[in-house]
């Protein structure tokens, strides 16, 4: 069976729950006293997409202020971003636009872009419509899931919507290559600024 | 209940019985039981020829960063002449006795620790109406014992360890007013002692850090630890940002660019009033087997890359082995930052982490990236690889597979989890029957020992009693205004002894039982059994790639 490897990083405002929707992937686990990630955390899961094997790659990044700028570092060469925004505070939601924005001026050119509204199970203090957050997604073309990492709704559905975004095997052998070159030409002008 | 000061061995005949029991034989290069007038680098501990860490007095160092050295304050540090026994006797009392009565009370006065206790306590204690819970909270957050606080210039605050917003903003300005109006007249203020309150400045551009305490501490500790704390917020930010932003705009709010690492800088304080290593300023050894020890530290040596500076095995904010690039060396601090970091978040404990870390004492410039990653978590085990290119998490983790690996495959693994499970030994072992406690440092490796701390000292308030004891006893030695070399107590609770040399220092706890003779003859069998164990108790080599 073919492996292919699939690099993924999750951006959102601090606080929305990427490390939970990342922990209940990979451990299928949920810990509702989490503490804020600090710099980035990187993790790996292998699932069975048709025929092939997808090795996620997950960055999982810090969503402080304090480590913004290292940001690119991350998104530069993914092949998916997931963006987490919280149902249940709408700044949250504004946070993600910026970051939508910022892929599209500094992202690779074909990203795929998947939105996740987390925290779907306190539907009762719900500040952000499931059709406004959907509406936007379909503007970016992004895949849209709203999401609870605490009862697990939607997590593998997630990365399996991304499975399905990446283009096909056959020309995957080829595209692997030309993802690895750009990665390091990237690398390198990182180096130079 | 009597004390016994020594400051100078000339001076008081009454000690040479103390130095002559324990003077070995001088000749001895590495003697089984170093006398006073060994040098540095000859005492149990001491590197075999290179020391691991940037060599440091330690306490001196760091105080001596502190502006201008002035001379005496007339502080209590200050009546030390011919009252000094008496008062030492009497703080010794106080910190063996009423300490835990304060202790109780703080306890039941402040609900974060115990909150069922707190909140019956404070509901039968106030008699104000039910409605009048904002003024409560705030009666709640006067009670603690060593507030902290960091402002900048500007009086802006930046952090409180007990937080509130509202009791600060009315704090800081008071604060301030206090620095600026002292400055005005080129001079700076220090400290302030107001009944049994201390409230000490520290002063370093663009902060300014503040405690107010009511702890039996010493001016010198506590700057000490605004000292970490201002080094912590160095290595969050980089002190060249630091600067930078409050060149720009002095009225720069850091609060939104530390926002989510205060729980760093909370855990910091709170392992400095239990973890003595910080008072020590010396990095705390995981007891092994010198050749497991080498082993493990092989298997770091062989995972190396071209931005690797160091590899840091810890368990248990005990330091396991430490590989370091060539003519490259960490400080204490540096390293206590390092565990302190890795310890406040459990953020650490799946997966690999990649985070920019700034190590103020050796480049308080730039940041380093440092890869940190759990091989284990019973027993407790946590790689860290610090790094100078942050491009370059892959070569890290690429290290880290080989470490494992090379781990397991020479068998190296299943012993090593052996020897971590108990980052202790026990102070039985050695055989000297009225010792209850000890801390030693060797001056020249920067590396401390202790057995751990059993019954009586196994409550939270007995072991925190304790460390306020070691802590009394190290601000007295160390004292600037008048050094102690020797002091030895006899309390109701328990003897207690420091003794401070050119080489180490050592403080140890007895049993109330015990006389002062057996104390001297038991602190000599003891320094003979650290000579004994050094190579299990200490790291003596300082491994490079």
């Amino acid at each position: 069976m073919a492996l292919r490897e699939l690099k993924v990083c999750l951006l959102g405002d601090t606080g929305v729950g990427k490390s939970s929707i990342v922990w209940r992937f990979v451990e299928d686990s949920f810990d509702p006293n989490i503490n804020p990630t600090i710099g980035a955390s990187f993790m790996t899961k292998t699932v069975q997409y048709q025929n092939e094997l997808h090795k996620f790659l997950i960055w999982d990044t810090a969503g402080q202020e304090r480590f913004r700028a290292l940001a690119p570092m991350y998104y530069r060469g993914s092949t998916a971003a997931i963006i987490a925004y919280d149902i249940t505070k709408e700044e949250t939601f504004s946070t993600l636009k910026n970051w939508v924005k910022e892929l599209r001026q500094h992202g690779p050119p074909n990203i795929v872009v998947a939105i996740a509204g987390n925290k779907c199970d306190l539907n009762d203090v719900r500040e952000v419509l499931e059709k406004d957050a959907k509406d936007y997604a379909d503007s970016i073309n992004a895949v849209f899931v709203e999401t609870s990492a605490k009862n697990a709704i939607n997590i593998n559905e997630l990365f399996l919507e991304i499975s399905k975004r990446i283009p096909s095997a056959n020309t995957s052998a080829t595209s692997g290559k030309g993802f690895k070159l750009r990665r390091h030409s990237s690398e390198t002008e990182q180096r130079c600024c | 209940m009597a004390s016994d000061v020594h400051e100078n061995v000339e001076r008081h005949p009454g000690l040479t019985p103390l130095s002559s029991t324990l003077c070995a034989d001088p000749d001895n290069q590495r003697s089984e039981s170093p006398a006073p007038a060994l040098t540095q680098g000859n005492e149990p501990g001491a590197a075999q020829d290179e020391a691991m860490f940037v060599h440091a007095q330690s306490y001196e160092d760091l105080t001596g960063e502190v502006e201008v050295p002035l001379p005496q304050s007339p502080g209590p540090e200050g009546n030390v002449e011919i009252s000094s026994m008496e008062q030492i006797s009497e703080d010794f009392s106080k910190l063996s006795t009423q300490l835990s009565v304060s202790s109780v009370q703080s306890i039941e006065q402040n609900p974060e620790e115990d909150t069922e206790m707190g909140h019956e306590d404070a509901a039968s204690s106030s008699s104000s109406p039910e409605g009048d819970g904002g003024s409560r909270v705030l009666d709640d957050w006067y009670q603690h014992q060593k507030h902290v606080f960091v402002l900048s210039e500007a009086g802006k605050p930046v952090y409180s360890r007990y937080r509130s917003e509202e009791a600060l903003s009315s704090t800081a300005g008071v604060m301030m007013a206090l620095v600026s109006f002292l400055e005005s007249e080129k001079n700076a203020i220090r400290s302030i002692h107001a009944e049994a309150y201390k409230v000490v400045f520290v002063r370093r551009s663009p902060l300014v850090l503040v405690s107010v305490s009511h702890t039996q501490q010493s001016e010198q500790e506590i700057s000490q630890q605004l000292l970490y704390v201002y080094y912590q917020i160095v290595s969050l930010v980089t002190g060249a940002q630091l600067h930078h932003l409050f060149q720009q705009r002095p009225s720069y709010d850091l609060r939104q660019l530390l926002s989510g690492s205060e729980r760093i800088t909370d855990k910091l304080l709170d392992s400095m009033d239990v973890d003595p290593s910080f008072l020590l300023g010396a990095v705390c050894c995981h007891p092994m087997i010198a050749n497991l020890r080498d082993a493990t530290t092989y298997c770091l040596q062989q995972a190396k890359a071209k931005s690797l500076v160091f590899s840091i095995l810890m368990s248990n904010n005990h330091l396991v082995t430490l590989v370091r690039k060539k003519d490259q060396y960490l400080h204490p601090i540096d390293l206590h930052l390092l565990f302190n970091l890795v310890t406040s978040s459990s953020s650490f404990r799946e997966g690999e982490a990649w985070t920019p870390v700034c190590l103020p004492k050796f480049n308080p410039s730039g940041f380093f990236h440092a890869h940190i990653s759990y091989l284990s978590h019973k027993p407790e085990l946590c790689l860290l690889m610090v790094s100078t290119d942050r491009e370059d998490f892959f070569t890290a983790s690429d290290c880290k597979r080989k470490i494992v690996e090379r781990l397991e495959k020479k068998g190296t693994w299943t012993s090593l989890k052996e020897a971590l499970r108990n980052p202790f030994y026990d102070v039985t072992q050695i055989g000297i029957p009225e010792l209850r406690h000890f801390l030693y440092k060797s001056k020249s490796s920067g590396l401390l020992t202790s057995p751990a701390m059993v019954a009586p000292y196994d409550t939270d308030r007995e072991k925190r009693r304790l460390v306020e004891l070691y802590q009394y006893l190290h601000g007295r030695a160390h004292c600037s205004a008048r050094p102690l070399t020797t002091i030895y107590h006899m309390g109701a609770h328990e003897n207690i002894l420091a003794w401070v040399t050119e080489a180490f220092e050592l403080y140890v706890c007895f049993s109330p039982l015990g006389t002062k003779s057996s104390a001297v003859n038991g602190v000599s069998r003891l320094l003979r059994w650290i000579r004994k164990e050094e190579d299990r108790l200490f790291i003596l080599s300082s491994p490079t790639y």
